[in-house]
């Protein structure tokens, strides 16, 4: 963990208010895919935690979905811009037990840190299977991408207009040998409940600071109050319950 | 050589007035990563309960634009025992100044309870009564907005322990002063104000509040003048060393706490946004001072009353 400021270098919607916004600066705190960054904004209180999609050892990028005062903030950012963030918060993915043939499963604005991961499993030499699931063709985000690392993609839509019709949980494969998720709470409910393998899911929650001191973020686990910024984002499946 | 920024508690030396507030500062160790936190006043942790409690459902979080946030995290802490035997010993070895325990609860049994534990504990050098938590029901602020409850929090908890002991008062009263009073009468070493405004936030479109737990606590810069002005006519009123705490942000804000009549000065919120505060205000601190032509930071404390 460390505060550093990052110059903005692109700022570009790609999907029905989607952007993707890269930052230059110091990257060395962040130290798996999944962990998050807090970015301060002027004009509110509070940091917004984004996930971290991709990094290198001087560039990071994010991709966020519009949803609220600071996110439309963000969206009106221009390049050259200088920011104050948090960055390496949170635990990220832990692809040692990943297994052979390792299945990554997005649901929406989940999806952009499992980019980063699909690349570091990559570089692992592992071939990994990825679904995706938005609610329409417009709402469709990196999908090219996985498939320019070599990932096998499988796209699904609620209206059909991109991929298979229906959620991810009606394409899940027969065969992976684990798997890891980042989406919607509906969607990970389902996966705890429906998924044969074990697997890592990310979770999001509203944060006060995104490092482990307010106890704003916590839900409970099978092991008892565990706080989202600092034991996760990202837990074990043996760790929730299918009421989180 | 001559510490400018010393100041004292009830006969503790603190090394300056600058305290991380309970419930924004962890136990503590979790700090250790962001900076060497031996450089602190004090340390408030974060209020314990006699049993563990998990607090509110989610979201316990909402944002007030630039003026704050509202929190209902509801007293989670992992329940005195485990305070006593694990978080406390494991500060001790990294921080070498003075520890406030916070404690609360939910009948006086709890806050003796609480109290008697902490009183034992090596390392404690103040306890610190939170009868003002806004978020918990059949508890906390209960206690903390009635003159009567409140003396007999005091009174109760001064019966079972030898350490000073700072009653963390609410600004959720229409006179905090007669609480204040009260609490000087019971028999309290100091006092600890403000905790959090009772605040409530609406997501316009949902047409729902933020919080699930419909209203919590705010704080935050938003909260600074409602806090000097209170931390100032409990000074006109009482004794009793304060601890003045709300929306304090910068080392300005110190010294008009500490002009208005607080001792020492929590930071609470602004932990929160940026991990080093305390540590930034801790060194601007002589700064400001220079540019006040205040020699002493001891010197400045009521100044506003002489």
């Amino acid at each position: 963990m460390t505060q550093t400021q990052y110059i903005v270098t692109c700022n570009e919607q790609i999907a029905s208010g989607i952007w993707s916004m890269r930052l230059r600066g110091n990257t060395a705190a962040i130290t798996a895919p999944g962990q998050f960054v807090n970015l301060q904004l002027p004009g509110l209180f509070l940091r917004r935690p984004i996930s971290v999609c991709d990094w290198s050892e001087d560039e990071m990028r994010i991709v966020y979905k519009v949803v609220g005062e600071g996110t439309r903030y963000m969206s009106r950012i221009e390049v050259g811009v200088s920011m104050n963030v948090l960055t390496g918060l949170g635990n990220g993915y832990d692809i040692r037990p990943c297994g052979d043939s390792p299945l990554l499963i997005g649901g929406g604005v989940g999806v952009p840190p499992l980019l980063g991961l699909a690349k570091r499993l990559r570089m692992s030499g592992k071939a990994p299977q990825v679904l995706l699931g938005f609610n329409s063709d417009k709402d469709v985000i990196l999908a090219d991408e996985f498939t320019r690392l070599g990932c096998t993609v499988q796209v699904a839509t609620m209206d059909g207009s991109c991929g298979i019709r229906g959620l991810v949980t009606d394409a899940i494969p027969d065969h992976y040998s684990y798997y890891y998720a980042c989406g919607p709470l509906p969607m990970l409910r389902a996966l705890l409940a429906q998924m044969t393998q074990d697997g890592q899911l990310s979770l999001e929650a509203r944060m006060g600071c995104g490092f482990g001191v307010c106890m704003g973020c916590t839900i409970q686990t099978q092991y008892g109050p565990q706080r989202v910024c600092k034991e996760g984002p990202v837990f074990r499946n043996t760790e929730l319950t299918t009421d989180i | 050589m001559e510490n400018r920024l010393e100041t004292s508690l009830s006969g503790i030396r603190l090394n300056n007035p600058v305290i991380p507030a309970s419930g924004t500062f962890g136990f503590g160790r979790e700090m250790t990563a962001w900076y060497d936190i031996d450089c602190l006043g004090a340390i408030s942790i974060k209020g314990t309960t006699p049993e563990p409690r998990y607090g509110n459902p989610q979201p316990r979080i909402a944002e007030c634009g630039n003026y704050g946030m509202l929190n209902a995290v509801g007293l989670q802490n992992p329940g005195v025992k485990v305070v006593v035997d694990n978080e406390i010993p494991q500060l001790s070895q990294v921080f070498h100044q003075p520890i406030i325990a916070n404690i609360s609860g939910f009948s006086i049994d709890d806050y003796v309870f609480a109290a008697r534990q902490m009183d034992q504990t090596d390392g404690v050098a103040i306890i610190e009564v939170n009868i003002s938590c806004p978020n918990v029901h059949n508890g906390g602020m209960a206690f903390g907005t009635q003159p009567q409850a409140a003396a007999q929090v005091t009174q109760a908890v001064k019966a079972v322990t030898h350490k000073p002991i700072y009653i963390k008062l609410s600004p959720n009263v229409t006179d905090i002063t007669q609480i204040a009073r009260a609490c000087q009468d019971a028999g309290a070493d100091g006092l600890c104000l403000i905790n959090t405004i009772l605040g409530m936030r609406i997501d316009i479109a949902r047409r729902q509040p933020v919080l699930a737990n419909r209203y919590g606590g705010y704080s935050g810069p938003g909260i600074f003048p409602v806090a000097v002005r209170m931390v100032n006519q409990v000074a006109r009123s009482c004794q009793l060393p304060i601890i003045g705490c709300g929306g304090v942000s910068r080392a300005e804000d110190v010294i008009e706490m500490m002009m208005a009549g607080a001792t020492a000065v929590e930071i609470g919120a602004q932990n929160l946004v940026n991990p080093l505060a305390c540590k930034q205000i801790i060194e601007d601190l002589p700064k400001v001072m220079d540019r006040l032509h205040i020699h002493n930071i001891k010197d400045i404390i009521a100044c506003v009353n002489e």
